[in-house]
């Protein structure tokens, strides 16, 4: 038995904010605000410091357990780009056990064949075999026809569809958002109104379905708008984005700087103020970390040559409690997004803070400064484009299951 | 009354730089003291091109991983009229097609301790990757869509020995300003240099936010060439002009090719260049190419020599020890 001692305890789901006791026993939480704490009980004197939900991310590109809990994630969405696709139950029953026992996956099934964008992948076996949901992946489906079909039959299982927003025959070869900086760096550029030409596609194709839309990033101003109307009318849509475009804007990429090179790519000051008034207002629902480890292969090259991709579960947290200094969200409503909001979305376990419930927690010091370092993050790379940045809270420990890391 | 092009100020070093990667970034006298060193080593009309033997010894890489003609040899030219040795990086035999990647093989250049390199590369803001990982002087002849800076420093020479200064000129480049490295190193130098530059391009070929680059868009070219001192015609690649950014080279030279009539609209006195290779009849019309009153592209090619002689001279005289560049 473990008692976590005089934590504030924040938990969205039942909407707890206060100080308090968690034992846990075995893997599960076995009392909250105990009346007595057993003597053979290891005791965490947790004064201090905050106690919430382990978080469950969004959106990952790769497994990758040691990133996860130094970031406190508990809990992932895989998308299917995986190698291969995970376009087949078999393949989702495996993606499903590779994070265990440190971080449990949640793959998103392939929504069409290969991620190929043109005959429809066998996401009613997927969903059998674990799937919570059918992703078109790093890219749009191009054809309207695919995208119409595939939510209408996603409907039929009451799947939720992630799609990337952008409309890929716009942002073909393009490793930035058109404008200033990618003219004077002579890169292949798109405008930053392909989100909303891929978004209006797709809202309007799942209104049409009555299907689920999870927008798996939205980064502009114009996206925001889109999906804040639909939501209004009714549309079952929901969104997230990384702390990569609430925090950073196309001048991260400096002088062909690759840890910046993002997709969809950064955006301006403009977009990025509105992304994160789409945060406040409850219109993009989630935080997610986009986490998509890069080897030095896949980023030491020219910008447009490098990988898209920045790794993010080591410093979702710290960096989405920006918007809680920043007085743009209040703590517990920040938490919500990272935790019982996506579970909910999505369907899964965990995400609260309660009796009999799976001890999936995270500890963490609000207020501990400290500089991220692509060089030292833990994990399967650093590439993040935060490198250098100091940053404020820190995880302290994760617990999954009962079983305590200390990052 | 136009004022004097700056001069290097008091105490500053007149070229600090270890590289030659981009003419964005650069002052105005730098590029001043680079155009008056380029100066020096051009020839007076019937002489034997000036040679040195200032870099005798040294060793040259040229590592063109984009096929290059008239740049590559440019380059070699200007070396050997300096005295270096050239070691010639054929594209098609690198190890690029093997599979190695940029900066393995800048690893190994660099191991070979070449005396300085020269790249061209088809990513924007590779021989910056490369300047980072070898110990030399990198030039850059030619990244992507980004820059190529001596091309802008050659025709920057060839406007103020023809025109006799660069400030106060209206320059109207146009053509291919999307995909030409050739148009944003002019911008940053002619606009440093005190020039007006306008640009032309069919809308599909002008990139976003090109205000902000300094320059003034005009759709047209009888619009952008009113008034010009100089006129500066890009090359227009053949797969762009089959329907993918304009539909076909015939519609392309009848809206934007230079014409006898629409060098008419210039000032009476303009001065034509390109930086080759020339498409005839695309975006340039034979008789236009070959007025040797107006036109200046052999010029620009002979000033292309000077202008690398300068460039090689000037990045190499830390490594020679120079007294004040040490």
């Amino acid at each position: 038995m473990i008692a976590i001692i005089g934590a504030h305890i924040v938990d969205p789901a039942s909407g707890r904010d206060s100080v308090g006791t968690v034992l846990i026993e075995g893997r599960a939480i076995a009392a909250i605000d105990p009346s007595s704490i057993p003597h053979d009980a290891g005791r965490i004197d947790a004064k201090g410091l905050i106690l919430a939900p382990g978080l469950i991310d969004a959106l990952a590109f790769r497994t990758d357990p040691a990133a996860c809990l130094a970031g406190g994630i508990t809990r992932l969405l895989l998308m299917p780009d995986q190698s291969p696709p995970l376009d087949d139950p078999a393949l989702i029953e495996r993606a499903e056990r590779i994070g265990k026992p440190h971080v449990w996956v949640h793959p998103l099934a392939a929504a069409t064949r290969g991620l190929m964008g043109q005959e429809l992948a066998e996401i009613g076996l997927a969903k059998l075999a674990g799937a919570v949901g059918a992703a078109t992946g790093r890219r749009a489906i191009a054809s309207a026809a695919v995208m119409h079909r595939l939510l209408a039959y996603a409907a039929g299982f009451d799947m939720p569809v992630v799609v990337h927003p952008e409309e890929p025959t716009l942002t073909e070869r393009a490793v930035a958002t058109a404008g200033e900086r990618a003219t004077r760096l002579g890169l292949p550029a798109a405008p930053a109104f392909a989100e909303a030409l891929g978004l209006a596609r797709d809202l309007r194709l799942a209104e049409a379905t009555n299907a689920r839309l999870h927008v798996a990033q939205v980064t502009t101003g114009e996206g925001v708008a889109l999906i804040r109307e639909a939501k209004a009318r009714g549309v079952r849509v929901t969104a997230a984005v990384t702390p990569n475009h609430l925090f950073q804007t196309e001048t991260a990429i400096g002088d062909y700087r690759t840890f910046a090179r993002l997709s969809p790519p950064l955006r301006t000051e403009q977009d990025r103020r509105a992304v994160i008034d789409g945060v406040v207002d409850g219109t993009i629902d989630m935080i997610a970390s986009g986490h998509d480890p890069r080897s030095d292969d896949e980023k030491r090259l020219p910008f447009a040559d490098a990988a898209p991709g920045a790794a993010g579960a080591a410093t979702l947290l710290a960096l989405a409690l920006g918007l809680v200094r920043e007085r743009r969200l209040s703590l517990i409503d920040l938490i919500a997004r990272l935790t019982v909001v996506p579970a909910r979305t999505f369907g899964l376990p965990g995400g609260c803070i309660a009796v009999g419930e799976d001890a999936d927690l995270v500890l963490f010091d609000e207020g501990a400064p400290w500089r991220i370092d692509a060089d030292t993050t833990p994990g399967l790379a650093g590439n993040t484009p935060f490198d250098g940045v100091p940053a404020q809270g820190r995880v302290i420990m994760t617990i999954k299951g009962g079983v305590i890391t200390n990052p | 009354m136009i004022a004097a092009t700056p001069r290097t100020p008091e105490g500053r070093h007149p070229f600090p730089h270890p590289h030659l990667l981009a003419i964005a970034g650069l002052q105005p006298w730098e590029l001043t003291y680079l155009l008056d060193e380029a100066e020096a080593w051009v020839a007076p009309r019937g002489e034997r091109p000036r040679r040195s033997s200032a870099l005798a010894g040294m060793a040259l890489v040229s590592a063109f991983f984009e096929a290059s003609t008239r740049t590559a040899l440019s380059f070699e030219m200007a070396a050997k009229r300096l005295g270096a040795n050239v070691i010639t990086m054929q594209p098609g035999s690198s190890s690029l097609t093997k599979g190695e990647t940029l900066l393995d093989t800048a690893l190994t250049l660099g191991a070979m301790r070449p005396d300085v390199i020269v790249i061209r590369h088809g990513a924007s803001g590779a021989p910056k990757l490369i300047s980072e990982k070898v110990g030399c002087p990198v030039l850059n002849a030619g990244d992507g869509a980004h820059e190529h800076p001596t091309q802008a420093l050659l025709d920057a020479l060839t406007i103020r020995r023809r025109k006799g200064r660069i400030e106060g000129l209206t320059v109207t480049i146009c053509g291919d300003i999307l995909h030409s490295r050739v148009a944003r190193s002019n911008f940053a130098c002619l606009t440093a240099l005190g020039a007006h530059v306008r640009v032309v391009a069919p809308p599909t070929l002008m990139p976003a936010d090109i205000d902000r680059l300094g320059v003034e868009p005009f759709a047209t070219m009888e619009a952008g060439l009113e008034g010009a001192d100089v006129i500066m015609m890009l090359r227009l690649q053949r797969e762009r002009m089959e329907g993918a950014y304009v539909p076909s080279a015939r519609e392309y030279f009848r809206f934007y090719g230079l014409t006898p009539a629409r060098v008419e609209m210039a000032a009476p006195d303009a001065l034509i260049l390109h930086p080759g290779p020339m498409n005839r009849g695309v975006e340039i019309a034979s008789s236009v190419a070959d007025d040797i009153g107006r036109s200046a592209i052999t010029q620009q090619v002979e000033m292309g020599v000077a202008v690398r002689m300068a460039c090689l001279d000037v990045l190499t005289r830390r490594a020679r020890g120079m007294e004040g560049w040490e």
